[in-house]
């Protein structure tokens, strides 16, 4: 996936990229394998500086499903810096562009508890519950999100 | 915009540009053909 122009783009714009091959890097791929436990490829990582890994990508995905996992890692970056209007942005622009990939449940679940984190206002979360009767009912975030319906 | 992503070796290298440049590092393990 990663030749793809819309993919390259993303990665130049939003990250440092970094790779250790398998064969080519080999002592580095066991010392930062062991570091990070990554035992398998591709295995991609999300990481702030230092060293806090904040998403993790586990084998192939097509095209639009790994860019979907690089801007909801760039959510949950955001999130774990207590940016959290940065972060609501972000993940309902995961759900927005790629509404119909595994990240959109997950973008609208944590989109409306950046909103609370963001606000306080406890409704943020039974509105978001309320969505999910509306989209991704069958989800594993809609089950999450169930204890927020009042 | 380059055609193929400009990948680093250096892992600590790519820390500290990342540091610099206030971006996450992307970090991939990969076996794919050089």
């Amino acid at each position: 996936m990663y030749p793809d122009p819309e993919i390259v783009r993303l990665v130049a714009e939003r990250f440092v990229p970094v790779r250790v091959h398998v064969k080519e890097d080999g002592s580095e791929f066991k010392r930062l394998g062991a570091m990070f436990d990554a035992q398998w490829t591709p295995t991609t990582l999300l990481i702030d500086s230092p060293a806090t890994e904040r998403h993790r990508i586990e084998g192939f995905l097509p095209k639009e499903d790994f860019a979907a996992q690089l801007e909801l890692g760039l959510a949950k970056a955001a999130f774990g810096r207590g940016a959290f209007d940065e972060a609501q942005r972000t993940f309902e622009r995961v759900l927005e562009r790629y509404p119909k990939t595994d990240a959109g449940p997950e973008a609208q679940y944590w989109a409306g508890v950046s909103r609370y984190k963001a606000t306080g206002d406890p409704s943020a979360l039974g509105e978001t519950a309320r969505r999910f009767s509306e989209r991704y009912a069958d989800s594993t975030w809609a089950k999450k999100a169930s204890v927020w319906r009042s | 915009m380059p055609e193929q992503i400009n990948w680093s070796h250096d892992f600590e290298s790519a820390v500290k540009k990342a540091q610099q440049a206030g971006k996450p590092l992307l970090l991939d393990f990969s076996a794919a053909p050089m």
